[in-house]
């Protein structure tokens, strides 16, 4: 899950690490409110879960609060990569001597932290990387032990040779762990970090990930959840537990496991056909997933016909097969259904479907050339 | 022959009165697998099924009717200290089905787990099946055969489907291997293919992965250096838009080293034959037999 830029920044701020002030604003008039107490120039923001906010005309500076309220009124609204800004964050622009990049991931490779550093800070640390690599400086963490004081400093003097500011960066660093590590984030980063004009380091930036995995034991994270920042069929998918992801293409799939729904993704498209979305009913699967999954598919208006494809371990195919029938009976599916099963209970499964005047297939191949044919006209074999 | 487990192998279920646990201890149990002790805390003394005796710790396990190979289905919130649990229990083979796992979770556990010397596979993987023999997990026993074939994969149902494929044709494995698709796993690719490499019944290795990580890549390159046996691959999520995460954790597109395209490429640069399709693996592996 990702969290706005002004809900890390109130993390960090809450593990002690300096944050000039700031607020979020949904109204224009909020947003002059809070530059009127602010004082002096600032900086509106978009709020929204996309990079290259600046670029597309996101990030603004006011001089007085009346420009804060005009510029916030032209960005709250605005659609940046296919996002509507809800909120902006204003807060002092700030005057900078230095910008430089700090961050922690999860590395799969080496199965631990990394923090990344690079003096090269405040544009994009992918292309620092790319280009000049000798100026991104890397600290593996031991998780058992946390990122050490020692380590801290060494990645410090690699940001800044004046050892006062050096402390300041080693304290932000380690407080920056202990933020990660209490998000439960996969990523913490803070670009830029800055020196002020008075030799003050602070966090400008912030952006934090965190791992879905850690949200059910960290109710605090989750309430940051802004739904409205997501796909509305995709946050009624999570609700029903199905992991659903909405595409550009006509034929509708429901599978069950996410290697088998991105196969059978690949199998339509080998097919000639598009894949409509990414939908995993996931194991275990009750027949009420089923009927939401059918829900979610048909309200998709460039669905012209849903697949099927279950290979049934831990699901059981009569399960599906009672949810395909209870769906049908709950509501219309105006679009043909090809069905896929095999695998655990699946001879009680066509007993339920035939019960009901339907078909299912035993090979995946098969299915997905029927499912292929008939949005493209043809007829089902 | 097999790699991982065999007819030696002692199995204790952690988790084992548990519904998933439950059901797929029977499972196991009617397959021919020697599930020698459960464990429940709390429940130490009872039995599972009237036959299987239940424990209150995996070292009790351990010292009572010696298991040498653990199966965790506990909750997520739990699995991290059932593995140390059965690291320091002195099990050497850890085998994690539960799904969830927080990655923190496992940045903690995998030096403890070196440290001990004892090999996990998982979290969120369903387990492994040496046909005929033993299987340990929720792989369906029907659909595996006895025969000359390693499978390896990162995937859950998607093994199912290529396992399917390969004995519906009359194609047997040695032992098929999910590796499970988190970010951080305790078993990779290159571990199972240094296996089924020394395994002599094992005569071609089929092997399953899918976008995001570089772990397809690095299993390529060491095909390439250091395996004589055939290997056929292939690859889920070539329609996957770059960036979105497609329910598995590790199925995320990093830049520009996870996509479908470059892990093909990896695998024809190291002569491994890539499956266009799932059913592609009967032809390409009949053609290296």
């Amino acid at each position: 899950m990702n969290l706005h830029e002004y809900q890390s920044r109130e993390l960090l701020r809450k593990a002690g690490i300096p944050v000039p002030p700031g607020d979020v604003a949904s109204t224009p008039a909020e947003a002059r409110q809070i530059a009127e107490r602010l004082g002096g120039r600032v900086v509106v923001k978009a709020q929204v879960h996309a990079g290259g906010r600046g670029k597309a005309g996101g990030v603004k500076l006011a001089a007085s609060p009346q420009e804060a309220e005009a510029v916030a009124a032209k960005i709250l609204g605005m659609q940046i990569k296919g996002l509507t800004v809800h909120q902006v964050l204003v807060a002092p622009a700030a005057e900078i001597a230095s910008e430089a990049y700090v961050g922690v991931i999860v590395d799969r490779s080496s199965q631990s932290p990394v923090f990344m550093v690079s003096p090269a800070g405040g544009i994009d640390i992918e292309e620092v990387a790319a280009k000049t690599p000798e100026k991104i400086f890397r600290q593996r963490v031991d998780a058992r032990y946390g990122l050490l004081p020692h380590q801290a400093l060494g990645l410090a003097f690699r940001l800044y040779s004046d050892a006062g500011k050096a402390r300041q960066a080693a304290d932000i660093l380690a407080k920056l762990y202990q933020a990660f590590v209490g998000a439960g984030a996969s990523l913490a980063e803070i670009n830029p970090l800055v020196v002020t004009p008075e030799g003050q380091v602070l966090a400008l930036d912030a952006k934090i990930v965190v791992d879905d995995n850690e949200l059910e034991r960290r109710p605090a994270i989750e309430a940051l959840r802004d739904a409205t920042a997501e796909e509305p069929s995709e946050v009624r998918a999570r609700e029903a537990n199905l992991t659903y992801i909405k595409l550009d293409g006509n034929v509708g799939c429901i599978v069950n496991g996410a290697g088998l729904a991105m196969a059978t993704m690949d199998l339509v498209k080998y097919y000639g056909g598009e894949p409509a979305n990414f939908l995993d009913i996931g194991g275990s699967s009750n027949p009420e997933k089923v009927v939401s999954a059918l829900r979610i598919i048909t309200e998709d208006k460039h669905v012209r016909a849903i697949l099927f494809n279950i290979f049934g371990g831990i699901t059981r195919c009569d399960d599906v097969a009672n949810g395909i029938v209870a769906a049908t009976r709950q509501f219309t599916v105006e679009v043909p259904i090809v069905i896929r099963l095999t695998g655990t209970n699946e001879q009680q499964a066509v007993a339920i479907l035939n019960g009901v005047g339907m078909k299912a297939l035993t090979d995946m191949d098969e299915a997905v050339k029927q499912a292929v044919a008939l949005v493209k006209g043809g007829k089902a074999a | 022959m097999s790699i991982f487990i065999d007819k030696d192998t002692r199995l204790v279920v952690q988790g084992i009165t548990g519904r998933d646990g439950s059901f797929h201890t029977k499972a196991m149990i009617e397959y021919g697998t020697r599930v020698v002790a459960g464990v429940t805390p709390g429940k130490g003394g009872q039995a599972f099924e009237g036959t299987v005796p239940i424990f209150n710790t995996v070292a009790e396990a351990v010292t009572g009717v010696g298991a040498n190979t653990s199966v965790i289905y506990v909750p997520a919130k739990a699995a991290a200290d059932a593995v140390f649990e059965a690291a320091d229990a002195g099990i050497g083979l850890i085998v994690c089905i539960t799904e969830g796992v927080p990655v923190l979770d496992m940045t903690r556990v995998m030096p403890y787990v070196r440290d001990k010397g004892a090999r996990l596979l998982g979290p969120n993987c369903p387990g492994l099946i040496t046909p005929g023999v033993c299987k340990v997990g929720i792989i369906p026993g029907m659909l595996a055969a006895s025969g000359p074939i390693g499978v390896v994969s990162r995937s859950g149902t998607l093994t199912y489907e290529v396992v399917y494929q390969l004995t519906r044709a009359g194609i047997g494995q040695t032992t098929c291997v999910g590796i499970g698709g988190d970010p951080i796993i305790g078993t990779n690719f290159i571990d199972c293919l240094e296996a089924f490499e020394r395994d002599p019944a094992t005569k071609a290795v089929v092997m399953i992965g899918e976008i995001g990580g570089t772990d397809e890549q690095n299993a390529a390159e060491f095909v390439h250096t250091r395996m004589k046996k055939p290997v056929v691959g292939f690859i889920a999520g070539q329609t996957a838009p770059p960036g979105r995460r497609m329910g598995h954790a590790g199925a995320i597109i990093s830049g520009s080293s996870g996509t479908a395209a470059e892990k093909m490429h990896a695998f024809e640069q190291a002569g491994i034959a890539v499956m266009q399709r799932p059913a592609d693996v009967v032809g390409l592996i009949r053609e290296r037999m």
